[in-house]
């Protein structure tokens, strides 16, 4: 008998990973980005509980900038599956008038995800946040680990990881620590898509190329849903076939140009196209090593 | 010649995805000193199988600027951590992926400094080989003797010895069959081990993803072409069926199942299992999953189990091929490597996790502590951080196992600290304590009542038995079922 192929592999290592957070953590939840990472966590949820249901709940963290197509899918989907779905948002930062532009992408981030992540976490009384993060998105992620604590405040230390062998989690935490727990650890953003078109999951159509208003600011293609984008002078938006390879907030994330309108268009243009799927993730780039120090202070 | 993974014009691109679909996975580990050319190996990996994109090459070529060196730092692919690229040093273990048109590649990524041993550990428990990096001008140092033990310990059966810096040596043979030769006496000592040695230069990218014209005295594949071709996953594939269970699924009150991936062996409805450590015996009626039902698993599928029979089961049990069961035992010998700052307690009680069981166990005995450098064993009342030992561990409940030479999953566990609960040591099976040969106290399994007769079932020799071992299983049964005197 010849072995598993690999992304049967991939499923099952994820599928013991979220039986093990479930059995082991008092309550978890499933952080719900709505983009295709989050849809393939959702299916191998359904797979691992099956014949039973997802036995905890999903939390969005809405920064209220998302693109409208995400939050019309992730209340279809999440309704059409059945399961329990919590928006945390950080209100009394949308009220001091936060935005990329106003406050600058940094501080944005840390009050509309970072600290709303936390607070979400706190009110919700979760111990184990799961998410979606693989280790091939960025540098620092390499180093991340499955099963990966987080003290009281929800900070990550990266030089001091707890050491993680053979496929043996320890979710062993004091009160008011927590997790982050990562099932799809071992995935690249190729295996995330051949899974979609092996499994047919359902994602934001956003993915996929279509005719759109855009701002088009060199290589930069900007999406216009917030009306707080500044114009340059005389700028007005054109029509572009385009689509999103990563999904965020409207304002910070750009869209490329593409052909690619079905999951077997859009593997293709990942085999040929040779820029990483965070590159046109504004965040990431603001410092050297950004990402590393949004994730030490407990950003996801 | 290995191939990228990139689209051939000729292929349709529905091919594609099927050859996509079918490839398999090879995890590997990679250790080695500051100076060994490890990250510019893996680098040079990634970059000539296409697997960079553009504007991460951007990124390190903007960032190797700032350095030393001229053109593409390949390291700065790898090193990930802030603290890291400042210091030019890998402190942790990072984790890579890359594919080519034949296979998909993680690589796990460890220092090879004496004192990241735990590093070294946790990248080669998942691996299934190890690339052993050699300078060339510094022939075969402590560091690679350790990093080949590990591999060895830790039941790695490829090891590929990648002799580098062949450029600045003259691309000279008998300096590298000088080295092979060093280290396969060193590895005769590992004799499950089947070695591969490889002249490189990861710099230069002679002999890592294509042959090299500056060493046509080596007929080997390239080192890529190499770790395309090995074979993987035979072994758990091969081994007797074990089952580790997770979870309890029960949706409704018709449903009852055992959730779990298959560590190793295979499985078919109707098959007789045993449940551990409990011995209770049952056939499968039913492997289930999301999918649909199937008529037999292998391992590493994540499946669901149902059994014929309503019987106690857990999570943290353990389901085996009745006829080839594992161990049951409290006590047993392991090797440990000690992961912690704070040293190891003799008398204390740590929590053990093994599979999905954890239970309260005490550190009763340290035979002896493992020189990595001499192989000695050294005598040692304590186990500091890095160091190996062999230990007698005492679980408060008995635990089902198998020895890690025969299976990796049932044979491995770790060590958590109930006060600070950092994971502080990796532990591998050896057997049962005080197993000696003749007795049969560890090897009762289960038992079942069957046309009125008592069937003890257990792993014997398959010789018969005499009168006097049968009654020695029949006390050891009493004894499982906590039955002290009846005679």
């Amino acid at each position: 008998m010849s072995g598993l192929s690999h992304l049967r592999q991939l499923e099952a290592e994820s599928i013991h990973i979220f039986r093990e957070v479930a059995a082991e953590c008092q309550t978890p939840v499933l952080l719900y980005s709505i983009g295709k990472d989050s849809s393939v966590l959702l299916r191998l949820a359904q797979k691992a509980f099956y014949p039973g249901p997802i036995p905890f709940p999903l939390l969005h963290i809405d920064t209220g900038y998302k693109f409208r197509e995400m939050i019309e899918f992730r209340d279809r989907y999440t309704a059409e599956l059945g399961v329990k779905l919590i928006v945390h948002t950080n209100r009394a930062a949308l009220n001091e008038g936060a935005n990329p532009f106003a406050w600058g992408t940094q501080r944005c981030c840390g009050g509309l995800k970072t600290q709303a992540l936390l607070d979400g976490l706190r009110q919700g009384g979760f111990d184990a946040a799961i998410g979606g993060a693989r280790r091939d998105e960025e540098r620092s992620r390499a180093k991340e680990r499955v099963f990966s604590f987080r003290n009281e405040k929800g900070q990550w230390d990266p030089r001091n990881q707890r050491p993680e062998l053979w496929n043996i989690f320890n979710a062993h935490i004091h009160r008011g620590e927590s997790l982050r727990v990562f099932p799809l650890s071992n995935w690249t953003e190729l295996d995330v898509w051949q899974y979609i078109h092996a499994e047919n999951i359902p994602v934001v159509p956003l993915y996929f190329a279509h005719v759109r208003p855009m701002l088009v600011r060199g290589d930069t293609l900007l999406p216009i849903e917030q009306p707080f984008v500044p114009r340059l002078p005389g700028e007005q938006p054109e029509l572009v076939k385009c689509r999103m390879r990563s999904l965020g907030c409207s304002p910070c994330t750009g869209a490329i140009r593409s052909d690619a309108d079905t999951v077997p268009r859009i593997i293709e243009e990942l085999v040929v196209m040779r820029r990483s799927e965070r590159q046109n993730r504004v965040i990431d780039h603001d410092q050297d090593g950004s990402m590393e120090i949004k994730k030490q202070e407990g950003y996801f | 010649m290995a191939a990228p993974a990139v689209l051939a014009l000729e292929d349709t691109f529905e091919e594609f995805l099927e050859l996509e679909k079918s490839k398999d996975l090879l995890r590997f580990t990679t250790a080695g000193s500051v100076d060994d050319g490890k990250s510019t190996l893996i680098g040079r990996l990634l970059y000539d199988s296409r697997n960079v994109y553009e504007d991460q090459l951007e990124s390190v070529t903007k960032a190797s600027a700032g350095r030393a060196a001229g053109g593409i730092d390949f390291s700065l692919l790898t090193d990930g951590l802030r603290a890291e690229r400042e210091q030019g040093i890998t402190i942790d273990v990072a984790h890579r992926y890359f594919s080519t048109a034949r296979r998909k590649f993680i690589i796990a990524d460890t220092p090879g400094h004496e004192q990241y041993t735990r590093n070294m550990v946790t990248g080669a428990s998942t691996a299934e080989l190890a690339i052993v990096l050699v300078d060339a001008r510094k022939g075969l140092l402590p560091q690679s003797r350790r990093h080949a033990y590990i591999a060895a310990m830790l039941g790695l059966p490829h090891v590929a010895v990648a002799v580098n810096k062949m450029d600045l040596v003259g691309y000279d043979e008998d300096i590298f069959r000088a080295i092979e030769s060093d280290f396969r006496k060193f590895l005769s000592a590992f004799p499950a081990i089947e070695p591969f040695f490889i002249p490189i230069s990861a710099l230069a990218g002679d002999n890592v993803v294509s042959r090299s014209r500056n060493m046509p005295w080596f007929h080997g594949p390239a080192l890529l072409e190499y770790l395309e071709q090995v074979p993987v996953g035979n072994r758990a594939r091969q081994s007797a069926f074990r089952f580790p269970v997770q979870r309890v699924v029960r949706p409704n009150r018709d449903f009852r199942g055992y959730a779990g991936n298959i560590a190793s062996g295979q499985v078919r409805v109707g098959d007789n299992i045993v449940v551990l450590p409990s011995g209770k015996t049952t056939t499968v009626a039913g492997i289930t999953t999301f999918d649909g039902d199937l008529d037999e698993g292998q391992a590493g599928q994540a499946v669901t189990l149902t059994l014929s029979d309503e019987i106690d089961v857990t999570r943290g049990d353990l389901i085996a091929a009745a006829d080839d069961a594992p161990s049951v035992a409290s006590s047993i010998d392991a090797t440990i490597v000690w992961l912690n700052d704070a040293p190891a307690e003799l008398g204390r009680r740590y929590r053990l996790k093994h599979m999905a069981r954890q239970e309260w166990a005490e550190l009763s005995a340290i035979e002896y502590r493992l020189n990595i450098n001499s192989l000695a064993r050294e005598a040692a009342t304590t186990l500091e951080m890095n160091a190996i030992g062999a230990v007698r561990i005492t679980a408060a409940r008995p635990l089902a196992f198998d020895s890690y030479d025969q299976n990796r999953t049932t044979g491995s566990f770790v060590v958590i600290d109930p006060v600070t609960n950092a994971t502080v040591a990796a532990g591998l099976i050896s057997g049962a304590a005080n197993s000696g040969a003749g007795s049969h106290t560890d090897k009762v399994f289960g038992w079942h009542v069957k046309n009125g007769a008592l069937v003890i079932s257990g792993k014997g020799s398959g010789e018969p038995i005499s009168d006097a071992e049968t009654l020695e299983l029949l006390k050891a049964l009493l004894k499982k079922l906590g039955i002290d005197e009846c005679f």
